[in-house]
């Protein structure tokens, strides 16, 4: 089934707890090459068919407006996967 | 005088805002999320708790709301609409009030007592204060940081749309130590802390003369009466 797959993170200035606590117990692990963990939203969005130009201008319109907060979060990508 | 309560799924605090809304003497009307019409109320208060799971974000389902749709358009005629907690979650993720709010800076739920500044008291929900009057209300959420663009920031400040202010202490790290804001019009307010825990002596805040003697919270209900008889 196609999907329209929407990437929300919250803003890069913003603190990320779940990033930060997943950050921390993968330096317990032992793991210190990794520096910083940022943790976002996929959301799916299910379509019937392949999705057209304008059902993809729909959903950056409700990416924008309900699936992210511009104030604490960023929509970083919007693609289609079949 | 009949004041609205919404009661969204996962709304925790509908009881508690009811009660105080009959300790201050009006009636109140339960309103469902899938409420189209506002039944002719007043008022209106959106109680704290955890609308909808907190899905998505604090607040933005329920934002899509039936009722919340109904209580926007209203708010933007003038009804007085407070949001508490959860509540102003929703008024922010509903665009009456500007901003946003993120985790806790301590990344804890905190629920404490909190000392507050009222900064401006020509609002319907704050009209019985003395400007910069210094009161304690319950303050319990995970969610509370208030954060907002620089731009609207100095607006906020500027029009003097800052409605209280945390003392002694910021517990959220909220901008400014914001805690709650009002509209231009002073019909909208919302806040992160629970005036309506604080609302009947014996079950309020520790205060100076005796412990849960406080009943800060209740001048918040009184103003709203004020504001309605006076409208």
């Amino acid at each position: 089934m196609p999907k329209i797959i929407v990437e929300v993170m919250p803003k890069a200035d913003l603190l990320d707890p779940q990033g930060k606590a997943v950050a921390n117990a993968l330096h317990r692990q032992g793991h210190a090459n990794i520096l910083n963990v940022r943790i976002g939203k996929r959301i799916e969005l299910h379509t019937e068919g392949v999705p057209t130009e304008a059902e993809l201008a729909e959903a950056q319109k409700i990416a924008d407006s309900f699936l992210s907060n511009g104030v604490i979060e960023d929509v970083v990508k919007i693609h289609v996967e079949n | 005088m009949k004041i609205g309560v919404v009661t969204f799924p996962g709304t925790l605090d509908d009881r508690d805002a009811a009660r105080a809304v009959r300790i201050a003497g009006a009636t109140v009307v339960p309103l469902w999320h899938a409420d189209e019409n506002l039944h002719k109320v007043d008022a209106v208060v959106l109680p704290g708790g955890f609308s909808y799971g907190d899905y998505l974000r604090c607040g933005a389902i329920a934002a899509q709301a039936p009722v919340t749709q109904a209580i926007v358009k209203a708010a933007n005629g003038g009804l007085p609409v407070l949001g508490i907690c959860n509540g102003f979650q929703v008024l922010v993720e509903s665009h009456l009030l500007p901003g946003g709010l993120i985790r806790n800076e301590a990344q804890h739920f905190i629920c404490r007592d909190q000392k507050l500044r009222v900064e401006n008291v020509d609002t319907a929900w704050t009209n019985a204060f003395e400007l910069n009057q210094e009161i304690t209300i319950p303050l319990k959420n995970g969610e509370g940081g208030y954060i907002a663009d620089a731009e609207t920031l100095r607006r906020l400040e500027g029009e003097g749309l800052v409605a209280f202010r945390y003392l002694d202490g910021n517990p959220n790290g909220s901008v400014n130590d914001i805690a709650g804001l009002r509209n231009e019009r002073g019909n909208v307010v919302g806040l992160m802390p629970h005036p309506e825990h604080a609302v009947e002596a014996g079950f309020g805040p520790d205060t100076a003369s005796a412990m849960r003697s406080g009943i800060d919270g209740l001048k918040f209900f009184e103003s709203v009466l004020k504001a309605v008889v006076n409208a």
